[in-house]
């Protein structure tokens, strides 16, 4: 028992450790695993990528994250080889990509129906790729053990794919696309088929998984959850465009338009003015409320321009009794809905204007009763640095 | 809702079948008929099989006949799963529906039709007319049949299987025999067999297409039969009943154990 927690401790130490540092799109000297120059994708007059640049670093969980049809799974296809780019550029560890068949690329994919053989069983699934790579028995052997053991299921070596459950499916696949030990594994939206719970658990267990294999991960997904809680970095697509590539917690915190604001998460989007530009503060009022608005984001705009301040629901203060007279940040309204999610409590607050905002208060007690009740009037308040000033 | 079978129903199926099968009937018991006249009912014997034995113009077109059946359906379930197979996958190519069209044209030609133009066409490049003529003249005709048949599996095939095969690092051609021909055999068996039964029945376009010394099974009988129906005659139409009832009965077994699997395989994908 004394040895397995030390082992966990150091584990801990190792990962917490890694993912504190691990940026190297932040370093200039670092090359980039895979590379998007330029990339375009035609089919027929519809564009489903159009120019995309994009660079992916060695032992990078890197997520594509968009709606149905935005180009994600274009992106990836193109990647595995299945799609040409129509025109632009595609490198993997320096060699073009061009004309390369996705029989001879180094990348292995885990697909979203999982694609098992179904005439074959778990064990032979596994070894498909190995017997391609003309490897000697014994090390397939090997290798199929080592698999089966990676994803827990020894026990299932000799069943074929239609005697197991979704969730072991999902894991005869991953261990197939893992066998090979690609540079870059492609994730097509592996966990969609599983229940949430299941799902979960699976997301902790890919990001161990890429951190002791020492790989690179691309995920495509359209579950913005599933995308924060896995990837060192998130590339938002909408219409064959990427809109922006960052840290989840940047994403979350400053995300760069409208769209991904209101994309990613819960928001409440504020029309408003700019007054001031005073630095790191800006100032601002809307037609919402009376009260002056104060947010500590530099603006892009010159005072009199028109900004957006997005708020997260979580961020926003609601009170039952007023703020005292001349505070900012203060809207007035009357509780439209309610909804109770066990851990939280959402808002929705109507504005005199109409306008309703979204507010979420955790569920710190466990009285039933809530203080705040339908059309009871509340004052909503935030702190001038819960919100993001968008420009665009 | 439990529909009793009326009258009315009882009697058209009784009619039906009657329709279909008295003459078939007739057939086999006459085979047993130890009389040499194919009418008067003389006791049981099964001394016609014996006799054939003997007959060796019966036995050398029996011969032919299956020689022709086995290698044509061989060569038009090849021919007929890859016409089945460019139909399915290479999109839109040019003159894909022409293409799609005249596959299945023979289906619908009158057999006489068929027999006739390929006879004009061995005639025109001067082809000696025997077995190969025969063999080609049925490999043209039962291709079709194939290719609807494994065509109608290719439409259901999860494509993302082969695109599993080539991502693995397995090349197209060898993908098709590891994955794609193992998934869909029991379609390709299907439609051998159909092919084969197809040839063994055939009497228009073989007798169009044959020359001196390739004379098939149906052809003997037509000739013999024109002289008078003998028994035995009427044994080796049981045979031949006996030998295509039991293809056919294997062939929709197959189809449909293959099918209940993968609805099966399906349904569990699901869950």
């Amino acid at each position: 028992m004394g040895e397995v927690m030390a082992a966990d401790k150091a584990r801990k130490e190792t990962i917490g450790a890694v993912r504190r540092t691990f940026a190297p799109w932040k370093d200039p000297t670092q090359t980039p695993l895979i590379r998007f120059e330029n990339v375009v994708k035609r089919f027929g007059d519809f564009t489903a990528v159009n120019n995309v640049s994009l660079d992916i670093y060695e032992r990078e969980f890197f997520a594509l994250l968009g709606p149905s049809g935005c180009g994600k799974t274009t992106l990836m296809r193109m990647l595995a080889g299945f799609e040409e780019p129509s025109s632009g550029r595609l490198t993997l560890a320096g060699e073009d990509l061009a004309g390369v068949p996705p029989y001879r690329r180094p990348v292995n994919m885990m697909f979203q129906s999982y694609a098992l053989f179904p005439h074959m069983n778990v064990a032979d699934n596994i070894a498909f790729g190995l017997k391609q790579d003309k490897m000697p028995k014994a090390d397939i052997d090997a290798r199929v053990e080592e698999m089966l053991t990676l994803v827990k299921l020894e026990k299932f070596a000799k069943r074929k794919p239609h005697q197991l459950s979704g969730g072991q499916r999902q894991r005869v696949a991953l261990a197939r696309s893992l066998a090979k030990r690609p540079k870059v594994l492609l994730l097509d939206e592996p966990l969609g088929a599983l229940d949430k719970k299941l799902r979960e658990e699976t997301q902790f267990e890919l990001m161990d998984l890429q951190m002791d294999l020492g790989m690179t991960f691309l995920i495509v997904t359209h579950d913005q959850e599933e995308a924060m809680t896995v990837a060192d970095r998130i590339a938002v697509m909408n219409h064959g465009v990427l809109v922006q590539v960052d840290p989840p917690a940047e994403i979350y915190e400053q995300p760069a338009t409208r769209y991904i604001a209101d994309f990613i998460g819960e928001v409440n989007l504020i029309e408003s003015t700019v007054t001031a530009c005073e630095g790191e503060i800006t100032r601002l009022t809307s037609e919402i409320t009376t009260s002056p608005l104060t947010v500590a984001h530099p603006c892009e705009v010159a005072a009199g321009g028109n900004a957006c301040i997005a708020i997260r629901p979580e961020k926003l203060r609601i009170s039952l009794d007023p703020p005292p007279e001349g505070s900012e940040n203060v809207f007035a309204g009357e509780i439209w809905d309610i909804g109770y999610l066990g851990d939280l409590n959402i808002y929705h607050v109507e504005l005199a204007c109409g306008q309703r905002l979204k507010v979420s208060q955790p569920n710190l007690s466990r009285r039933v009763a809530r203080p705040i009740s339908w059309d009871d009037k509340v004052w909503v308040t935030f702190d001038p640095d819960a919100g993001v000033l968008l420009t665009r | 809702m439990r529909k009793g079978l009326t009258w009315f129903n009882v009697t058209s199926i009784v009619l039906g079948f009657a329709f279909l099968y008295i003459p078939i009937i007739l057939l086999v018991i006459y085979s047993f008929n130890a009389s040499r006249l194919v009418t008067v009912w003389a006791g049981f014997s099964t001394q016609w099989y014996w006799s054939l034995l003997e007959n060796e113009q019966l036995i050398d077109a029996a011969w032919v006949t299956l020689r022709i059946a086995f290698f044509s359906s061989l060569v038009a379930t090849v021919l007929g799963t890859m016409a089945a197979l460019a139909l399915t996958r290479y999109g839109r190519f040019g003159g894909r529906t022409l293409f799609s069209g005249m596959i299945y044209a023979p289906l619908v030609m009158p057999e006489v039709i068929t027999g006739l133009s390929l006879l004009l066409l061995f005639v025109a490049v001067n082809f000696d007319r025997g077995f190969w003529t025969v063999l080609l003249a049925h490999i043209t005709f039962t291709m079709c049949f194939v290719a609807v048949v494994v065509q109608s599996r290719l439409v259901t095939f999860d494509r993302t299987l082969e695109e599993a095969a080539l991502d693995l690092g397995c090349p197209p051609f060898q993908t098709f025999f590891k994955i794609t021909l193992p998934l869909i055999l029991p379609a390709v068996v299907s439609g051998f067999m159909l092919a084969f039964t197809l040839s063994l029945d055939d009497l228009v376009i073989a007798s169009f297409t044959t020359g001196p010394g390739a004379t098939t099974l149906p052809m003997r009988i037509y000739s013999q039969v024109r002289l008078g129906v003998t028994p035995e005659i009427n044994a080796v139409c049981t045979i031949l009943i006996a030998i295509v009832t039991v293809v056919v009965i294997v062939a929709s077994i197959v189809t449909k154990r293959a099918e209940n699997q993968r609805q099966a395989e399906e349904r569990a994908a699901l869950q």
